[in-house]
């Protein structure tokens, strides 16, 4: 048999915000662009994003996009790269009005502009009053800027490769990317697909954690792809807890709850944050409110007959405000919980949410490697979003910056990849050795025989990850949880598939993303467990302390011989000066 | 609890069959996917769309006691045993509960769902006042899941030329849009026999839709803006 093949000039892999902000841009530059996505694009879970998008349009408050990169330099607790943060704060308030004029139904004040709600980490002028940056289309955001984004590619005519599944890149010896091998989900065939430049935008791999925000489709696919073909993975350790996720189930709830002047209280009703952020209260960052939570559990205050969550207040808002800003959360609330936000307290728990780390790139979404001397970048590959680690988001991300991520390092890749376009007019040579490795990845599932099913083993994985590797963490968890995530790498060899079939096969799928999630979490753990200080959502209890000294610096992840490297974070901005670190208190 | 499920594999089967699942000591609190991946835990060869669990991305909807619906947001305490789950009605079937949805989404693509904008662009947001965005309450939300045209008779009658209450309320979307600029196109397009003027004001798109959005309402004032133009 043949291998199918077609050719594009880009291939981007994933249809959230950041593949088709990237597709967009592409396509209206007359590139000829491919999108594979595992699901309909509108299906993607940039969907699911309801709080907002910031942007300093300081359309309610005082705002400049300085204090929004000193806020999002400070949530990241000093591991963000400042030249990308201060280019993405820039850029922020044009990539928002792009958007509004490209259709998002944003939501309005009275003098028409755009809506803004005040979301966790802002301030005013460097640490001072609270601001309002998160621009909002009710507690919609993400379906709206992700079906405005899709409908713009139809205008565009981008072309869709709807329910394909990426197996793995294709490599030539010079190390070029040459496209990938992917996989039609209905047919069951595989498809080569040429390109001079590829874009992983494939999101985070929030489903390493039983309980998540996460959807089923978010796997991590294109950061297991990137390790395979020998790119590292950078900042693995931090991964964001939401502090308020449905207790027990994990449904997402927005941090607009609080912007909009939700607070959180414990079994004695007492407001606890104002213990640990006696500023901020609330709308402290994430990192700090999940902590917060996650010790009034501990020490005996939580509610409810267990006391194991903490309750979230919105009836006081009243309807008006429910209705008109978090109508989406409420109806969630009620769904899921069968409770009325209007009269009672919603019981939430932190619960795994977004994958701070990620495939290293530059600011113009190019993945790059080190080398002897600083860096260089992979020739004919990009990623942008939450599989990307650019890094503006470092230990711990903001509400309202990762919209942001996406649509800005979206658009810089395909103006960067038009431009490469232009320098390389021709398709290289694929070479039949440059295809066997993925062929062999793609045929291994067609291995017959008794064995462990992949549904077993993905549950045993999310559990030890929510085990041994949460919110607080010592040398001998991880260490465990380092040993049974080997114990599960060594297994992944005897799961099979008892379904062969070709048309629809899920199960297939799912056996690859398994294989995704293994190779994600084995990087995740390790480099949790290399890194001996407290920076983010890194908390270790063996090191509670941030340690500047030994640790400010980003770590890389390889997956042969699961060896560590690190390199250093970029302190200086493009234009500005450098916020030094300081002490971090909210 | 006792379920019903619509199999069919083409490569294997001559044609579909209702293959009967029992789970014992379901939690009734949970939502019928739970229960769908349960049975797929026992039967990896089981096919279902799903994603997000929550309502918002539109994949598993599916016909459930006779309905229309998203399995992850309906209760399996709200539904009546043995539990019926068939694919959408009138869409072509792919494998069990998955069907192909090509024409659907063709729909959609043909009523030109993207805002035009003719004049320049300023460098600021285009202004729409609380009133002007309120109007679009109701038609933004719509997650593309298929429940409402494939539960309507018009829709079944003639799939390839009438676009169905999904694509018509998107297309009403813009047509309330304060920004858009191509009302007078947009109204000529939907005109003739077809198109539009299929819809029969049967509702069942309107007591189907899981995020209690108003496709009917939506098609009436697509027609009262054409009579307006008339006159």
């Amino acid at each position: 048999m043949t291998l199918a093949r077609r050719k594009f000039d880009t291939l981007v892999i994933g249809a959230g915000g950041g593949g088709l902000r990237a597709a967009l841009q592409l396509a209206q530059a007359d590139a000829k662009v491919a999108v594979v996505s595992k699901v309909f694009p509108t299906r993607s879970h940039t969907v699911a994003a309801q709080g907002g998008i910031n942007a300093a349009l300081a359309n309610v408050l005082p705002d400049n996009w300085h204090w929004h990169m000193y806020d999002t330099i400070k949530g990241s607790d000093y591991l963000g790269d400042q030249d990308a943060i201060e280019y993405m704060c820039r850029a922020a308030s044009n990539l928002v009005v792009e958007l509004e004029h490209a259709g998002v139904p944003f939501s309005r004040l009275e003098n028409g502009n755009i809506y803004q709600r005040p979301f966790g980490g802002q301030s005013q002028d460097f640490g001072g009053k609270q601001a309002a940056r998160t621009c909002a289309a009710a507690d919609r955001t993400g379906h709206a800027i992700l079906h405005t984004l899709y409908q713009q590619n139809i205008r565009a005519k981008t072309h869709f490769f709807d329910e394909y599944f990426a197996i793995d890149l294709i490599k030539d010896e010079e190390g070029v990317i040459l496209g990938a091998l992917v996989m039609s989900i209905e047919t069951g065939e595989p498809l080569l697909i040429e390109a001079k430049t590829t874009l992983l935008a494939t999101g985070g791999a929030g489903q390493l954690f039983r309980t998540n925000t996460n959807a089923h489709i978010n796997t991590g696919d294109g950061l297991a792809m990137a390790l395979r073909a020998g790119i590292p993975l950078q900042d693995m350790e931090f991964f964001q807890f939401h502090p308020t996720g449905i207790a027990g189930k994990g449904m997402l709830i927005s941090e607009a709850a609080r912007g909009e002047g939700g607070y959180l209280t414990n079994k004695n009703g007492e407001r606890f944050m104002e213990r640990y952020a006696p500023n901020a209260k609330d709308l402290a960052s994430r990192d700090v409110v999940s902590r917060a939570i996650f010790i009034e559990v501990q020490e005996g205050r939580g509610c409810g007959p267990s006391g194991d969550y903490v309750n979230l207040n919105i009836n006081h808002l009243g309807e008006e405000v429910l209705n008109k800003r978090l109508p989406a959360i409420c109806d969630s609330i009620r769904t899921f919980l069968r409770v009325d936000p209007a009269k009672d307290p919603v019981p939430i728990y932190p619960t795994a949410h977004y994958t701070m780390g990620g495939i290293p790139t530059n600011r113009q979404g190019q993945v790059v490697v080190p080398i002897e001397h600083g860096e260089e970048p992979i020739p004919g590959l990009y990623a942008v979003g939450e599989c990307a680690c650019v890094s503006v988001h470092g230990a711990n991300r903001l509400g309202g910056n990762s919209l942001l991520d996406i649509v800005v390092f979206g658009r810089a890749a395909g103006n960067d990849i038009i431009g490469y376009l232009r320098e390389h007019r021709y398709h290289r040579p694929i070479n039949e050795s440059d295809v066997e490795q993925a062929m062999a990845h793609l045929t291994r599932w067609d291995r017959k025989g008794d064995g462990i099913s992949v549904a077993g083993l993905r549950g045993e994985l999310q559990a030890i990850m929510e085990k041994y590797c949460g919110v607080f963490r010592t040398e001998e968890i991880l260490q465990q949880g380092l040993e049974k995530v080997l114990e599960i790498e060594q297994r992944l060899d005897d799961v099979v598939l008892y379904d062969h079939s070709k048309i629809f096969n899920t199960a297939r799928i799912e056996a690859f993303e398994l294989e995704n999630l293994v190779d994600i979490a084995l990087a995740t753990v390790k480099s949790a467990l290399s890194r001996q200080e407290s920076r983010g959502a890194h908390s270790r209890v063996d090191y509670p302390e941030r340690d500047d000294k030994h640790w400010l610096k980003h770590s890389l992840f390889y997956k042969q011989d699961r060896r560590m490297a690190y390199k250093p974070v970029r302190l200086k901005p493009l234009t500005v000066d450098t916020f030094p670190p300081k002490e971090r208190v909210y | 609890m006792r379920f019903l499920i619509y199999r069919y594999h083409p490569e294997k089967d001559q044609k579909p069959y209702m293959q009967a699942f029992e789970l014992d000591g379901l939690d009734k609190n949970k939502m019928l996917r739970d229960a769908l991946l349960l049975i797929k835990k026992q039967d990896e060869s089981f096919t279902f769309r799903h994603s997000c669990g929550e309502g918002v991305c539109g994949s598993d909807a599916l016909n459930i006691n006779g309905t229309n619906g998203l399995a992850c947001i309906t209760p399996l305490s709200s539904l009546k045993e043995p539990v019926e789950v068939r694919p959408l009605p009138g869409m072509p079937v792919i494998r069990d509960l998955v069907v192909d949805m090509a024409q659907f989404y063709k729909h959609y693509r043909e009523v030109k769902p993207y805002l035009v904008v003719t004049d320049p662009e300023p460098e600021v947001e285009f202004k729409q006042s609380p009133e002007e965005r309120s109007k679009l309450d109701g038609l933004y939300e719509c997650i593309l899941c298929g429940c409402c045209t494939t539960a309507c008779p018009s829709f079944w009658w003639n799939p390839e030329k009438f676009r169905g209450p999904a694509a018509l309320l998107q297309a009403y979307r813009f047509l309330a849009d304060s920004r858009d600029q191509a009302h007078d196109k947009r109204l000529e397009e939907l005109d003739g026999p077809y198109r539009m003027f299929r819809c029969h004001t049967i509702m069942n798109c309107v007591n189907v839709c899981p995020k209690g959005l108003n496709p009917t309402e939506a098609i009436h004032n697509i027609k009262r803006m054409m009579m307006k133009d008339v006159v």
